[in-house]
Protein backbone atom coordinates (compact mmCIF):
# COMPACT_ATOMS: atom_id res chain seq x y z
CA UNK A 1 0.00 0.00 0.00
CA UNK A 2 2.77 2.19 0.23
CA UNK A 3 4.77 4.35 -2.55
CA UNK A 4 7.87 3.06 -2.90
CA UNK A 5 9.78 6.37 -3.31
CA UNK A 6 12.69 8.01 -1.84
CA UNK A 7 10.75 11.07 -1.38
CA UNK A 8 7.54 8.93 0.56
CA UNK A 9 10.69 6.60 1.74
CA UNK A 10 11.80 10.14 4.09
CA UNK A 11 8.67 11.02 4.79
CA UNK A 12 7.84 7.24 6.00
CA UNK A 13 10.59 7.49 8.11
CA UNK A 14 10.31 10.93 9.46
CA UNK A 15 6.61 10.13 10.74
CA UNK A 16 7.83 7.15 12.16
CA UNK A 17 10.41 9.07 14.27
CA UNK A 18 8.24 11.42 15.77
CA UNK A 19 4.68 9.53 15.72
CA UNK A 20 3.70 5.80 17.24
CA UNK A 21 3.69 3.25 14.30
CA UNK A 22 -0.60 3.11 14.13
CA UNK A 23 -0.62 6.76 13.70
CA UNK A 24 1.90 6.99 11.43
CA UNK A 25 0.34 4.58 9.25
CA UNK A 26 -3.22 6.85 9.67
CA UNK A 27 -0.99 10.29 8.87
CA UNK A 28 0.51 8.35 6.02
CA UNK A 29 -3.04 7.12 4.63
CA UNK A 30 -4.64 10.34 4.62
CA UNK A 31 -1.49 12.27 3.17
CA UNK A 32 -1.77 9.63 -0.13
CA UNK A 33 -5.58 10.41 0.05
CA UNK A 34 -5.20 13.86 -0.23
CA UNK A 35 -2.42 13.68 -3.07
CA UNK A 36 -5.02 11.08 -4.67
CA UNK A 37 -7.93 14.02 -3.85
CA UNK A 38 -5.60 17.03 -5.44
CA UNK A 39 -4.77 15.21 -8.53
CA UNK A 40 -8.40 14.22 -8.96
CA UNK A 41 -9.48 17.94 -8.67
CA UNK A 42 -6.64 19.02 -11.11
CA UNK A 43 -6.74 16.40 -13.71
CA UNK A 44 -10.86 16.76 -13.56
CA UNK A 45 -10.74 20.60 -13.91
CA UNK A 46 -7.98 20.41 -16.90
CA UNK A 47 -10.09 17.59 -18.84
CA UNK A 48 -13.01 19.84 -19.09
CA UNK A 49 -10.82 22.79 -20.56
CA UNK A 50 -9.51 19.92 -22.73
CA UNK A 51 -13.12 19.17 -24.12
CA UNK A 52 -13.75 22.88 -24.78
CA UNK A 53 -10.67 23.05 -26.43
CA UNK A 54 -11.14 20.00 -28.51
CA UNK A 55 -15.02 20.64 -28.66
CA UNK A 56 -13.66 23.91 -30.55
CA UNK A 57 -11.11 22.88 -32.67
CA UNK A 58 -13.69 20.24 -34.07
CA UNK A 59 -16.34 23.37 -34.30
CA UNK A 60 -13.62 25.73 -36.36
CA UNK A 61 -13.71 27.98 -33.11
CA UNK A 62 -11.12 29.02 -30.65
CA UNK A 63 -12.42 28.07 -27.38
CA UNK A 64 -11.81 29.51 -23.95
CA UNK A 65 -8.66 32.36 -24.74
CA UNK A 66 -9.44 35.17 -21.96
CA UNK A 67 -8.01 33.66 -18.58
CA UNK A 68 -4.71 33.18 -18.22
CA UNK A 69 -2.55 32.42 -21.10
CA UNK A 70 -4.52 30.76 -24.16
CA UNK A 71 -7.35 30.22 -21.64
CA UNK A 72 -5.51 27.72 -18.91
CA UNK A 73 -7.19 29.31 -15.94
CA UNK A 74 -10.77 29.32 -17.28
CA UNK A 75 -12.18 25.91 -15.79
CA UNK A 76 -10.12 27.26 -12.53
CA UNK A 77 -12.20 30.50 -12.26
CA UNK A 78 -15.27 28.51 -13.24
CA UNK A 79 -14.63 26.18 -10.55
CA UNK A 80 -13.92 29.52 -8.33
CA UNK A 81 -17.53 30.70 -9.21
CA UNK A 82 -19.15 27.00 -8.58
CA UNK A 83 -17.48 27.22 -5.09
CA UNK A 84 -19.37 30.63 -4.34
CA UNK A 85 -22.66 29.56 -5.88
CA UNK A 86 -25.41 29.44 -3.47
CA UNK A 87 -26.71 25.90 -3.01
CA UNK A 88 -30.19 25.57 -4.09
CA UNK A 89 -32.45 22.77 -2.50
CA UNK A 90 -36.38 21.76 -3.90
CA UNK A 91 -38.29 21.85 -0.61
CA UNK A 92 -39.91 18.49 -1.54
CA UNK A 93 -36.49 16.96 -1.89
CA UNK A 94 -35.17 13.66 -0.08
CA UNK A 95 -32.56 16.08 1.60
CA UNK A 96 -30.54 12.99 3.06
CA UNK A 97 -30.52 10.86 -0.28
CA UNK A 98 -30.00 13.98 -2.43
CA UNK A 99 -27.05 15.77 -0.40
CA UNK A 100 -25.66 11.57 -0.25
CA UNK A 101 -26.07 10.77 -4.22
CA UNK A 102 -22.56 13.39 -5.26
CA UNK A 103 -20.33 11.34 -2.76
CA UNK A 104 -21.17 8.24 -3.99
CA UNK A 105 -20.21 9.16 -7.66
CA UNK A 106 -17.12 10.83 -6.39
CA UNK A 107 -15.97 8.55 -3.52
CA UNK A 108 -16.42 5.56 -6.52
CA UNK A 109 -14.55 7.72 -8.78
CA UNK A 110 -11.44 8.25 -6.39
CA UNK A 111 -11.36 4.78 -5.00
CA UNK A 112 -10.86 3.44 -9.06
CA UNK A 113 -8.32 6.38 -9.35
CA UNK A 114 -6.40 4.66 -6.74
CA UNK A 115 -5.54 1.54 -8.68
CA UNK A 116 -3.75 2.46 -11.20
CA UNK A 117 0.21 2.03 -11.55
CA UNK A 118 1.38 5.05 -12.91
CA UNK A 119 4.87 4.04 -13.15
CA UNK A 120 6.47 0.74 -11.79
CA UNK A 121 6.77 2.52 -7.80
CA UNK A 122 3.88 4.91 -8.29
CA UNK A 123 0.74 2.92 -7.33
CA UNK A 124 -1.05 3.58 -4.31
CA UNK A 125 -3.26 0.28 -3.92
CA UNK A 126 -1.39 -3.36 -5.30
CA UNK A 127 -4.44 -5.23 -5.04
CA UNK A 128 -4.36 -9.00 -6.08
CA UNK A 129 -8.04 -8.64 -7.98
CA UNK A 130 -7.07 -5.44 -9.33
CA UNK A 131 -9.10 -5.44 -12.69
CA UNK A 132 -12.21 -7.13 -10.78
CA UNK A 133 -12.33 -4.30 -7.78
CA UNK A 134 -12.02 -2.46 -10.50
CA UNK A 135 -15.48 -3.56 -12.14
CA UNK A 136 -16.92 -3.62 -8.81
CA UNK A 137 -16.47 -0.01 -8.12
CA UNK A 138 -17.12 1.18 -11.15
CA UNK A 139 -20.52 -0.67 -10.91
CA UNK A 140 -21.44 0.64 -7.38
CA UNK A 141 -20.91 4.91 -8.85
CA UNK A 142 -24.34 4.37 -10.74
CA UNK A 143 -26.22 4.07 -7.28
CA UNK A 144 -25.47 8.10 -6.57
CA UNK A 145 -27.30 8.66 -10.35
CA UNK A 146 -30.37 6.80 -9.61
CA UNK A 147 -30.53 8.04 -6.06
CA UNK A 148 -29.88 11.87 -7.16
CA UNK A 149 -32.57 11.16 -10.45
CA UNK A 150 -35.34 10.01 -7.41
CA UNK A 151 -34.26 12.32 -4.77
CA UNK A 152 -34.76 15.33 -6.66
CA UNK A 153 -38.55 14.89 -6.84
CA UNK A 154 -38.48 16.09 -10.64
CA UNK A 155 -39.81 13.85 -13.31
CA UNK A 156 -37.28 14.88 -15.93
CA UNK A 157 -34.37 13.97 -13.17
CA UNK A 158 -36.08 10.57 -12.51
CA UNK A 159 -36.70 10.05 -16.20
CA UNK A 160 -32.65 10.57 -16.76
CA UNK A 161 -31.63 8.42 -13.56
CA UNK A 162 -33.70 5.32 -14.78
CA UNK A 163 -31.82 5.55 -18.35
CA UNK A 164 -28.79 6.04 -16.97
CA UNK A 165 -29.25 2.98 -14.74
CA UNK A 166 -30.61 0.66 -17.70
CA UNK A 167 -27.22 1.97 -19.55
CA UNK A 168 -24.74 1.13 -17.73
CA UNK A 169 -26.05 -2.16 -15.75
CA UNK A 170 -26.26 -3.39 -19.46
CA UNK A 171 -22.80 -1.83 -20.95
CA UNK A 172 -21.11 -3.09 -18.00
CA UNK A 173 -21.31 -6.47 -19.02
CA UNK A 174 -19.50 -5.84 -22.07
CA UNK A 175 -16.76 -3.71 -20.19
CA UNK A 176 -16.30 -6.89 -17.79
CA UNK A 177 -16.18 -9.32 -20.57
CA UNK A 178 -14.01 -7.40 -23.04
CA UNK A 179 -11.56 -6.97 -19.98
CA UNK A 180 -11.70 -10.98 -19.16
CA UNK A 181 -10.65 -11.63 -22.46
CA UNK A 182 -7.32 -9.61 -21.81
CA UNK A 183 -6.98 -11.26 -18.75
CA UNK A 184 -6.94 -14.68 -20.62
CA UNK A 185 -3.23 -13.68 -22.06
CA UNK A 186 -2.51 -12.09 -18.75
CA UNK A 187 -3.01 -15.01 -16.26
CA UNK A 188 -3.54 -12.28 -13.57
CA UNK A 189 -5.76 -10.11 -12.33
CA UNK A 190 -3.42 -7.59 -10.36
CA UNK A 191 -2.50 -4.51 -12.48
CA UNK A 192 1.22 -4.25 -12.27
CA UNK A 193 1.49 -7.85 -13.11
CA UNK A 194 -0.81 -6.98 -16.41
CA UNK A 195 1.59 -4.46 -16.91
CA UNK A 196 4.79 -6.04 -16.25
CA UNK A 197 3.55 -9.16 -18.98
CA UNK A 198 3.40 -6.50 -21.47
CA UNK A 199 7.31 -6.17 -21.62
CA UNK A 200 7.13 -8.54 -24.56
CA UNK A 201 5.02 -6.50 -26.37
CA UNK A 202 1.68 -4.69 -25.70
CA UNK A 203 -1.77 -6.78 -25.14
CA UNK A 204 -3.36 -5.25 -28.05
CA UNK A 205 0.15 -6.43 -30.26
CA UNK A 206 0.20 -9.71 -28.10
CA UNK A 207 -3.44 -11.12 -28.71
CA UNK A 208 -3.48 -9.26 -32.10
CA UNK A 209 -6.81 -10.07 -34.06
CA UNK A 210 -9.49 -10.95 -30.65
CA UNK A 211 -7.59 -7.98 -28.92
CA UNK A 212 -8.23 -5.27 -31.01
CA UNK A 213 -12.46 -6.26 -31.25
CA UNK A 214 -11.88 -6.52 -27.50
CA UNK A 215 -10.14 -3.35 -27.38
CA UNK A 216 -13.05 -1.67 -30.03
CA UNK A 217 -15.76 -3.38 -27.36
CA UNK A 218 -14.41 -1.98 -24.52
CA UNK A 219 -13.87 1.78 -25.87
CA UNK A 220 -17.68 1.81 -26.97
CA UNK A 221 -18.86 0.06 -23.79
CA UNK A 222 -16.66 2.66 -21.42
CA UNK A 223 -18.25 5.61 -23.62
CA UNK A 224 -21.60 4.54 -22.79
CA UNK A 225 -20.82 3.80 -19.16
CA UNK A 226 -19.43 7.05 -18.56
CA UNK A 227 -23.06 8.61 -19.94
CA UNK A 228 -21.56 10.60 -23.04
CA UNK A 229 -22.33 11.38 -26.09
CA UNK A 230 -23.47 9.21 -28.31
CA UNK A 231 -24.70 7.97 -25.46
CA UNK A 232 -25.81 10.63 -23.16
CA UNK A 233 -29.54 10.16 -23.21
CA UNK A 234 -29.11 10.55 -19.58
CA UNK A 235 -28.78 14.30 -19.95
CA UNK A 236 -30.10 14.74 -23.18
CA UNK A 237 -30.76 18.13 -22.84
CA UNK A 238 -33.78 18.43 -25.79
CA UNK A 239 -35.60 15.74 -24.14
CA UNK A 240 -34.93 15.64 -20.61
CA UNK A 241 -33.31 19.61 -19.13
CA UNK A 242 -30.37 18.19 -17.35
CA UNK A 243 -31.32 14.98 -16.76
CA UNK A 244 -30.49 13.34 -13.06
CA UNK A 245 -28.35 17.15 -12.02
CA UNK A 246 -31.38 19.18 -13.18
CA UNK A 247 -31.99 20.25 -9.20
CA UNK A 248 -28.39 20.57 -8.54
CA UNK A 249 -26.75 23.91 -8.01
CA UNK A 250 -23.26 24.86 -7.34
CA UNK A 251 -20.88 22.95 -6.10
CA UNK A 252 -22.79 19.94 -5.92
CA UNK A 253 -23.29 19.73 -9.31
CA UNK A 254 -19.99 20.54 -9.86
CA UNK A 255 -18.96 16.78 -7.79
CA UNK A 256 -21.21 15.31 -10.49
CA UNK A 257 -19.29 16.90 -13.52
CA UNK A 258 -16.17 16.18 -12.38
CA UNK A 259 -17.03 12.78 -11.80
CA UNK A 260 -17.75 12.54 -15.33
CA UNK A 261 -14.67 13.96 -16.50
CA UNK A 262 -12.75 11.47 -13.84
CA UNK A 263 -14.95 8.48 -15.59
CA UNK A 264 -13.43 9.20 -18.91
CA UNK A 265 -9.88 9.10 -17.46
CA UNK A 266 -10.18 5.86 -15.51
CA UNK A 267 -11.80 4.09 -18.95
CA UNK A 268 -8.93 5.98 -20.42
CA UNK A 269 -6.55 4.71 -18.23
CA UNK A 270 -7.80 1.11 -17.83
CA UNK A 271 -7.43 0.69 -21.47
CA UNK A 272 -4.21 2.08 -21.50
CA UNK A 273 -2.94 -0.24 -18.63
CA UNK A 274 -4.93 -3.51 -20.17
CA UNK A 275 -4.13 -2.68 -24.27
CA UNK A 276 -1.36 -0.44 -24.43
CA UNK A 277 1.04 -1.11 -22.06
CA UNK A 278 0.73 1.07 -18.97
CA UNK A 279 3.84 2.89 -17.82
CA UNK A 280 6.35 0.97 -20.52
CA UNK A 281 7.59 3.06 -23.22
CA UNK A 282 7.51 1.98 -26.93
CA UNK A 283 10.19 -0.28 -27.48
CA UNK A 284 11.79 0.19 -24.22
CA UNK A 285 12.82 3.00 -25.36
CA UNK A 286 13.04 5.10 -21.68
CA UNK A 287 13.25 2.05 -19.72
CA UNK A 288 16.46 3.31 -17.75
CA UNK A 289 14.39 6.38 -16.27
CA UNK A 290 11.24 4.84 -14.46
CA UNK A 291 10.25 7.98 -13.62
CA UNK A 292 9.47 8.65 -17.44
CA UNK A 293 6.57 6.23 -16.57
CA UNK A 294 4.29 8.57 -15.11
CA UNK A 295 4.90 10.92 -18.60
CA UNK A 296 4.03 7.79 -20.94
CA UNK A 297 1.25 6.33 -19.04
CA UNK A 298 -0.80 10.13 -18.84
CA UNK A 299 0.38 10.76 -22.83
CA UNK A 300 -1.18 7.71 -23.70
CA UNK A 301 -4.24 8.27 -21.61
CA UNK A 302 -4.56 11.64 -23.27
CA UNK A 303 -4.54 10.06 -26.77
CA UNK A 304 -7.52 8.01 -25.50
CA UNK A 305 -9.12 10.39 -23.55
CA UNK A 306 -9.07 12.58 -26.95
CA UNK A 307 -10.63 9.47 -28.61
CA UNK A 308 -13.34 9.83 -26.86
CA UNK A 309 -13.89 13.27 -27.52
CA UNK A 310 -13.35 12.70 -30.84
CA UNK A 311 -16.47 10.08 -30.33
CA UNK A 312 -18.73 13.01 -29.17
CA UNK A 313 -18.21 15.27 -31.58
CA UNK A 314 -18.56 12.58 -34.62
CA UNK A 315 -21.64 10.22 -33.98
CA UNK A 316 -25.27 11.51 -33.60
CA UNK A 317 -27.08 10.78 -30.28
CA UNK A 318 -28.78 7.48 -30.31
CA UNK A 319 -31.97 6.34 -29.26
CA UNK A 320 -32.83 4.16 -26.25
CA UNK A 321 -33.79 1.18 -28.15
CA UNK A 322 -30.72 1.82 -30.32
CA UNK A 323 -28.79 1.43 -27.29
CA UNK A 324 -29.89 -1.56 -26.17
CA UNK A 325 -30.28 -3.36 -29.35
CA UNK A 326 -26.23 -2.49 -29.97
CA UNK A 327 -25.48 -4.02 -26.98
CA UNK A 328 -27.61 -7.10 -26.58
CA UNK A 329 -27.73 -8.37 -29.86
CA UNK A 330 -24.16 -7.14 -31.13
CA UNK A 331 -21.58 -6.17 -28.85
CA UNK A 332 -22.50 -9.03 -25.66
CA UNK A 333 -22.76 -12.13 -28.69
CA UNK A 334 -19.31 -10.57 -30.16
CA UNK A 335 -18.32 -10.36 -26.81
CA UNK A 336 -18.87 -13.87 -25.99
CA UNK A 337 -17.03 -15.34 -29.43
CA UNK A 338 -14.27 -13.25 -28.90
CA UNK A 339 -13.50 -14.47 -25.27
CA UNK A 340 -14.22 -17.92 -27.05
CA UNK A 341 -11.61 -17.38 -29.43
CA UNK A 342 -9.07 -15.58 -27.16
CA UNK A 343 -9.05 -18.80 -25.22
CA UNK A 344 -8.20 -20.69 -28.18
CA UNK A 345 -5.37 -18.30 -29.47
CA UNK A 346 -3.52 -18.71 -26.30
CA UNK A 347 -4.71 -22.61 -26.12
CA UNK A 348 -2.57 -22.68 -29.59
CA UNK A 349 0.07 -20.13 -28.31
CA UNK A 350 -0.66 -17.88 -31.35
CA UNK A 351 -0.20 -15.33 -29.58
CA UNK A 352 2.89 -12.41 -30.95
CA UNK A 353 5.62 -11.77 -28.39
CA UNK A 354 8.62 -9.75 -29.28
CA UNK B 1 -4.86 -1.02 14.24
CA UNK B 2 -6.88 -3.74 12.79
CA UNK B 3 -9.47 -4.09 16.43
CA UNK B 4 -10.25 -0.53 16.38
CA UNK B 5 -11.31 -0.57 12.09
CA UNK B 6 -12.89 -3.78 12.83
CA UNK B 7 -15.10 -2.31 16.00
CA UNK B 8 -15.93 0.96 13.29
CA UNK B 9 -17.29 -1.43 10.67
CA UNK B 10 -19.28 -3.40 12.81
CA UNK B 11 -20.74 -0.27 14.65
CA UNK B 12 -21.88 0.83 11.60
CA UNK B 13 -23.25 -2.08 10.48
CA UNK B 14 -25.49 -2.66 13.44
CA UNK B 15 -26.35 0.96 13.37
CA UNK B 16 -27.43 0.86 9.65
CA UNK B 17 -28.77 -2.78 9.63
CA UNK B 18 -31.16 -0.85 12.39
CA UNK B 19 -31.71 2.78 10.59
CA UNK B 20 -32.46 -0.05 7.29
CA UNK B 21 -35.19 -1.79 8.79
CA UNK B 22 -37.07 1.08 10.90
CA UNK B 23 -36.95 4.04 8.53
CA UNK B 24 -40.16 4.61 6.85
CA UNK B 25 -38.86 5.82 3.58
CA UNK B 26 -38.15 2.82 1.41
CA UNK B 27 -35.23 4.22 -0.93
CA UNK B 28 -34.01 5.31 2.08
CA UNK B 29 -34.05 1.89 3.96
CA UNK B 30 -32.42 0.46 0.69
CA UNK B 31 -29.68 2.91 0.76
CA UNK B 32 -28.74 1.44 4.70
CA UNK B 33 -29.10 -1.82 3.35
CA UNK B 34 -26.44 -0.66 0.90
CA UNK B 35 -23.90 0.81 3.87
CA UNK B 36 -25.01 -2.72 5.66
CA UNK B 37 -23.44 -4.64 2.43
CA UNK B 38 -20.65 -2.26 1.93
CA UNK B 39 -19.29 -2.89 5.81
CA UNK B 40 -19.53 -6.70 5.04
CA UNK B 41 -17.26 -5.93 2.23
CA UNK B 42 -15.25 -4.17 4.35
CA UNK B 43 -14.63 -7.19 6.70
CA UNK B 44 -13.91 -9.49 3.78
CA UNK B 45 -11.02 -6.71 3.15
CA UNK B 46 -9.96 -7.32 6.58
CA UNK B 47 -9.64 -10.80 6.86
CA UNK B 48 -7.77 -10.52 3.35
CA UNK B 49 -10.55 -12.08 1.73
CA UNK B 50 -10.14 -9.61 -1.31
CA UNK B 51 -11.83 -11.83 -4.07
CA UNK B 52 -15.03 -12.31 -2.06
CA UNK B 53 -14.94 -8.59 -1.25
CA UNK B 54 -14.87 -7.99 -4.80
CA UNK B 55 -17.77 -10.34 -5.41
CA UNK B 56 -20.16 -8.65 -2.20
CA UNK B 57 -19.56 -5.46 -3.64
CA UNK B 58 -20.69 -6.63 -7.61
CA UNK B 59 -23.42 -8.45 -6.57
CA UNK B 60 -24.68 -6.86 -3.65
CA UNK B 61 -24.29 -3.11 -3.91
CA UNK B 62 -23.53 -3.46 -7.73
CA UNK B 63 -26.06 -5.64 -9.13
CA UNK B 64 -29.03 -6.66 -6.27
CA UNK B 65 -28.91 -3.17 -4.65
CA UNK B 66 -29.33 -1.53 -7.83
CA UNK B 67 -32.06 -3.82 -9.12
CA UNK B 68 -34.14 -2.67 -5.85
CA UNK B 69 -33.13 0.77 -6.36
CA UNK B 70 -34.97 0.13 -9.73
CA UNK B 71 -37.89 -1.70 -8.63
CA UNK B 72 -38.50 0.95 -6.04
CA UNK B 73 -37.97 4.02 -8.39
CA UNK B 74 -40.79 2.20 -10.50
CA UNK B 75 -43.42 1.70 -7.79
CA UNK B 76 -42.51 4.17 -5.30
CA UNK B 77 -43.50 7.95 -4.83
CA UNK B 78 -41.25 10.38 -2.99
CA UNK B 79 -43.86 11.79 -1.12
CA UNK B 80 -45.04 8.03 0.11
CA UNK B 81 -44.14 6.29 3.58
CA UNK B 82 -44.48 2.84 4.59
CA UNK B 83 -47.32 1.97 6.99
CA UNK B 84 -46.32 1.02 10.54
CA UNK B 85 -47.83 -2.60 11.52
CA UNK B 86 -50.91 -3.37 14.21
CA UNK B 87 -49.25 -2.94 17.70
CA UNK B 88 -49.37 -7.13 18.31
CA UNK B 89 -47.44 -7.48 15.40
CA UNK B 90 -44.71 -5.33 16.19
CA UNK B 91 -44.75 -7.16 19.44
CA UNK B 92 -44.58 -10.80 17.53
CA UNK B 93 -41.82 -9.87 15.37
CA UNK B 94 -39.56 -8.42 18.59
CA UNK B 95 -40.10 -11.78 20.33
CA UNK B 96 -39.03 -13.73 17.61
CA UNK B 97 -36.24 -11.39 16.58
CA UNK B 98 -34.83 -11.70 20.33
CA UNK B 99 -35.26 -15.27 20.46
CA UNK B 100 -33.64 -15.44 17.35
CA UNK B 101 -30.53 -13.41 18.68
CA UNK B 102 -31.19 -15.87 21.58
CA UNK B 103 -29.98 -18.68 20.02
CA UNK B 104 -27.54 -17.38 17.70
CA UNK B 105 -25.75 -15.93 20.96
CA UNK B 106 -26.39 -19.30 22.89
CA UNK B 107 -24.67 -21.33 19.80
CA UNK B 108 -21.90 -18.36 19.29
CA UNK B 109 -20.93 -18.50 23.41
CA UNK B 110 -21.02 -21.98 23.67
CA UNK B 111 -17.89 -22.79 21.78
CA UNK B 112 -14.58 -21.25 22.38
CA UNK B 113 -12.98 -19.51 19.52
CA UNK B 114 -9.19 -20.56 18.51
CA UNK B 115 -7.66 -17.16 16.57
CA UNK B 116 -5.98 -18.78 13.58
CA UNK B 117 -3.30 -16.86 11.85
CA UNK B 118 -4.12 -16.45 8.42
CA UNK B 119 -1.63 -14.84 6.52
CA UNK B 120 -2.51 -16.46 2.71
CA UNK B 121 -5.22 -14.85 0.76
CA UNK B 122 -6.74 -17.13 -1.51
CA UNK B 123 -5.60 -16.47 -5.40
CA UNK B 124 -8.57 -16.20 -7.90
CA UNK B 125 -6.71 -18.91 -9.64
CA UNK B 126 -7.31 -21.09 -6.77
CA UNK B 127 -11.27 -20.29 -6.83
CA UNK B 128 -10.83 -20.83 -10.59
CA UNK B 129 -9.42 -24.36 -10.55
CA UNK B 130 -11.60 -25.42 -7.32
CA UNK B 131 -14.85 -24.27 -9.50
CA UNK B 132 -14.10 -26.54 -12.05
CA UNK B 133 -11.83 -29.99 -10.81
CA UNK B 134 -14.17 -32.97 -10.56
CA UNK B 135 -11.76 -33.99 -7.80
CA UNK B 136 -12.09 -34.65 -4.06
CA UNK B 137 -12.99 -30.97 -2.94
CA UNK B 138 -13.60 -29.93 -6.62
CA UNK B 139 -17.23 -27.64 -7.22
CA UNK B 140 -18.24 -28.56 -10.52
CA UNK B 141 -21.52 -30.19 -9.33
CA UNK B 142 -22.89 -27.19 -7.19
CA UNK B 143 -21.51 -25.25 -10.52
CA UNK B 144 -23.33 -26.73 -12.95
CA UNK B 145 -26.36 -27.24 -10.89
CA UNK B 146 -27.04 -23.13 -10.44
CA UNK B 147 -25.68 -22.92 -14.26
CA UNK B 148 -28.84 -24.78 -15.16
CA UNK B 149 -31.25 -22.86 -12.12
CA UNK B 150 -30.07 -19.58 -13.32
CA UNK B 151 -30.73 -20.68 -17.28
CA UNK B 152 -34.08 -21.97 -16.45
CA UNK B 153 -34.85 -18.64 -14.14
CA UNK B 154 -33.61 -16.82 -17.46
CA UNK B 155 -36.14 -18.80 -19.94
CA UNK B 156 -38.86 -18.09 -17.21
CA UNK B 157 -38.26 -14.01 -16.97
CA UNK B 158 -38.36 -14.68 -20.50
CA UNK B 159 -41.81 -16.11 -20.96
CA UNK B 160 -43.33 -13.83 -18.25
CA UNK B 161 -41.66 -11.12 -19.62
CA UNK B 162 -43.59 -11.67 -23.24
CA UNK B 163 -46.49 -12.54 -22.06
CA UNK B 164 -48.80 -12.94 -25.01
CA UNK B 165 -46.36 -11.71 -27.83
CA UNK B 166 -44.64 -15.52 -27.79
CA UNK B 167 -47.39 -17.07 -29.01
CA UNK B 168 -48.52 -14.44 -32.02
CA UNK B 169 -46.91 -13.60 -34.56
CA UNK B 170 -45.41 -10.08 -34.18
CA UNK B 171 -44.26 -7.83 -36.78
CA UNK B 172 -43.20 -4.92 -34.85
CA UNK B 173 -40.03 -5.60 -33.59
Amino acid sequence: MYIAMNITKNIHEWLLAILPETAASIVEMTLIALVYLAFFAIAGLFLVLLERKVAAWFQLRLGPNRVGFHGLMQTIADALKLVSKELTVTIKADKFLYNLAPYFVIVTALMALSLFPFSKELQAFDINIGIFFLIAISSIGVIGILLAGWSSNNKFAMIGAMRSGVQTISYELSVGLSLMTMVLMTGSLQLSEIVEVQKHGWLIVQGHIPAIIAFMIYMIAGTAETNRAPFDLVEAESELGAGFHTEYSGMKFAYFFLAEFINMFIISAIATTVFFGGYLSPFGITESIPLLGVFWFLAKTLVLIFLMMWFRWTFPRLRIDQLLVLEWKYLLPLNLMNLVLMALIVLLKLTIKF
Amino acid sequence: MEKIVFYILALLMIVFAIASVTSRKMLRSVVYLLFVLIGIAGIYFLIDYNFLAAIQLTIYAGGIIVLVIFSVLLVHHIEMELELAKISKQILTGVLCLFGLGVFLATIYSYDFKVVENYKTTTVADIGSGLLSYDRGGFILPFEVISILLLAAMIGAIIIGKGDKLTQKDETI
